[in-house]
């Protein structure tokens, strides 16, 4: 059965110098304790440099006047650039801040959503190719190779060859629904406020399902096959085989793909910034804080708005192991 | 249900999928070939082909560049993340130290990183560093995302070998560092060319950094390039030239993808599941 590796791979493997003999064990373990900080060093430096300390920076520059040309001179404000109210002095002020902006709480909205709808949908349609994939049939090998294209395309491409394929007047997603009769006149996908979070969606559905298929079927090929040997001795239905058996089997898979392709999606960046430019019905909280920040001269909120992106994905990560583990302690 | 019912279903299914996937790349691929007002007529199977796009893109000295940058900047980082990634992972795999699971903790951590979350920092950094508006800007950065996820990788790897492969050299006295060299790097070849490519994958893909630490036309990577393509008003998207950009850029992918599919879906499955 699958487990969930989101824990610590175990390291029963590591060298047990005991056999050894006392002398030789402590040099050498003490030799190899150095060698193992010494091989890590390099590592733990270039994630400090790229990670740690650019973040504690970023949270640090959310709480000063920092502009794109100030950074090294920026001075602590507060918690200005996340809620100001600046008093005119005549009875009448105003609000300011990242939490009073309506932009951003649209785009906090806008990827909640996005996030929501597409990992759902990825996940339901990444089962059903992997079911069929786990199928024996002629010309599966090739099947397998076609689901990969859609994930070897680069994200900026993709956008810009759905951006064709949506396009108005030319787009062949238009003569298709309307040959099909289902709209009577072209639809501007990309541009229309209505349709637009929509396109991204399929999109990205097309881009990422590939990769739920490839990790729920990593599960599937896990279930043993006699499990269906015995259902079908059973003469039980293979609709019941696959709600009662395939899918608590399978489940922990799912879930490790979920959190990954869920962790994905709410900072998607790249295919909104291409897809649908300056679009607010679509624009997510990464694309908000990258325009706040090296666009529209807001470095200070734009920093806000990636301390609070990075908290609120923490605090959805954190709850979302923390349900998951809790579920399987039940099922176990 | 009749058994030919069920079978025509499942083929149906299996052609749908077959055209879900393939599809849009397919049809960038005609658009491509198209030239002129035959961009404007919408055709499921192919009326001409003319390599006008390929020649115009192929001609363009910036496109070229972009193209070799990308190359560059994608090749360097997997070198240095794998040189990283293979001592770490020993390390992380095989000796048994204090902190290792928290280290590991932190690894995965990393790996999931929102890149926004660190990009007002890592700007300052880069600034810092001199490295604005340079490849190596791009390099740096991008070991953010690669770094932890070829560590994370071959240290799965490195655990699964049998313990007798040290053994031997442990009792010789080899230093840890030829044990890494001698012992593990011949029998890791699959590992790293699996996490390499996806490396490899993950940094010639790579939007938002590119972007945000690169202003230079020159300086570019493609998807950069092919973004930000455009004609010279918003009504003349050349799109042909755009599909046929798309293509060369991705057509190197997906033939490595298809000969390396096994490792590749290995690779993957790796990070997140495991039997």
């Amino acid at each position: 059965m699958a487990n969930v590796s989101l824990g610590v791979p175990p390291t029963e493997k590591a060298i047990e110098t005991e056999e050894l003999g006392p002398v030789r064990r402590s040099t050498l373990s003490r030799q190899r304790l150095r060698a193992a900080w010494l091989f890590l060093l390099p590592m733990i430096v270039v994630l400090a440099l790229v990670a740690g300390w650019p973040l504690l920076r970023t949270i640090w520059l959310s709480f000063t006047d920092a502009t794109l040309d100030t950074i090294g001179t920026a001075e602590f404000v507060g918690f200005r650039n996340y809620w100001e109210y600046v008093d005119y002095g005549d009875g009448t002020g105003e609000y300011f801040g990242l939490l009073h902006d309506p932009a951003w709480w649209g785009s906090v909205w806008n990827t909640v959503y996005y996030a929501s709808i597409s990992v759902v949908l990825e996940t339901i349609l990444g089962l059903v190719f992997a079911l069929v994939l786990n199928a024996e049939f002629k010309g599966r090998a090739l099947v397998r190779a076609a689901v990969l294209i859609p994930w070897a395309i680069p994200t900026v491409v993709s956008a810009k060859m759905w951006a064709w394929m949506l396009n108005d007047q030319f787009g062949i997603i238009n003569d298709m629904l309307m040959t099909l009769g289902i709209i009577s006149s072209p639809v501007a996908w990309t541009a229309n406020p209505d349709t637009a979070m929509w396109a991204v969606i399929m999109v990205d559905v097309w881009k990422t399902t590939p990769f739920m298929t490839l990790l729920i079927l990593a599960g599937l090929q896990m279930v043993p096959g006699d499990v269906y040997e015995a259902a079908k001795i059973d003469g039980i239905s293979p609709v019941k085989v696959f709600f009662k058996v395939t899918l608590p089997l399978i489940r922990p898979a799912i879930l490790v793909a979920v959190i990954f392709r869920a962790l994905d999606a709410l900072r998607v960046f790249d295919l909104i910034y291409v897809l649908t430019p300056n679009n607010s019905q679509t624009k997510t909280m990464s694309v908000y804080a990258q325009e706040n920040l090296f666009q529209f001269n807001q470095f200070a909120q734009g920093s806000a708005a990636s301390t609070f992106l990075f908290l609120i994905i923490a605090f959805i990560t954190l709850f979302y192991i923390k349900v998951a583990r809790l579920e399987f302690g039940g099922g176990k | 249900m009749p058994a030919i019912l069920r079978q025509t279903g499942f083929y149906l299914l299996v052609a749908f999928i077959v055209l879900f996937s393939v599809f849009p790349f397919y049809y960038a691929m005609l658009t491509s070939l198209k030239s002129g007002t035959g961009l404007f007529q919408v055709n499921y199977l192919p009326r001409e082909i003319a390599w006008g796009n390929y020649a115009a893109i192929l001609s363009d000295a910036t496109f070229l560049r972009n193209l070799a940058n990308s190359v560059f900047v994608a090749s360097v980082v997997v070198v240095i993340s794998l040189f990283l990634a293979v001592t770490a992972a020993y390390a992380l795999s095989r000796i048994a130290f204090r902190g290792r699971t928290l280290l590991l903790l932190t690894v995965l951590a990393v790996s999931m990183f929102p890149q926004i979350a660190v990009l007002a920092g890592l700007f300052e950094v880069i600034r810092g560093l001199g490295l604005y508006n340079t490849l190596y800007s791009l390099i740096f950065a991008y070991m953010i995302f690669t770094l932890p996820f070829t560590v994370w990788v071959l240290t799965t790897f490195m655990r699964d070998l049998p313990i007798e492969i040290e053994e031997a050299a442990i009792v010789d006295g080899a230093s840890p560092f030829t044990i890494v060299t001698k012992v593990f790097l011949p029998l890791m070849w699959p590992a790293l060319v699996t996490t390499g490519l996806l490396a490899f994958i993950a940094a010639w893909n790579e939007f938002l950094f590119a972007l945000t630490f690169v202003s230079n036309n020159d300086t570019r990577t493609v998807p950069v390039a092919i973004a930000l393509l455009s004609g010279a008003s918003a009504q003349e998207i050349p799109w042909g030239i755009i599909m046929a950009a798309s293509v060369v850029v991705t057509v190197p992918l997906i033939v490595l993808v298809l000969i390396f599919q096994r490792k590749i879906i290995s690779g993957l499955t790796a990070g997140g599941v495991k039997g």
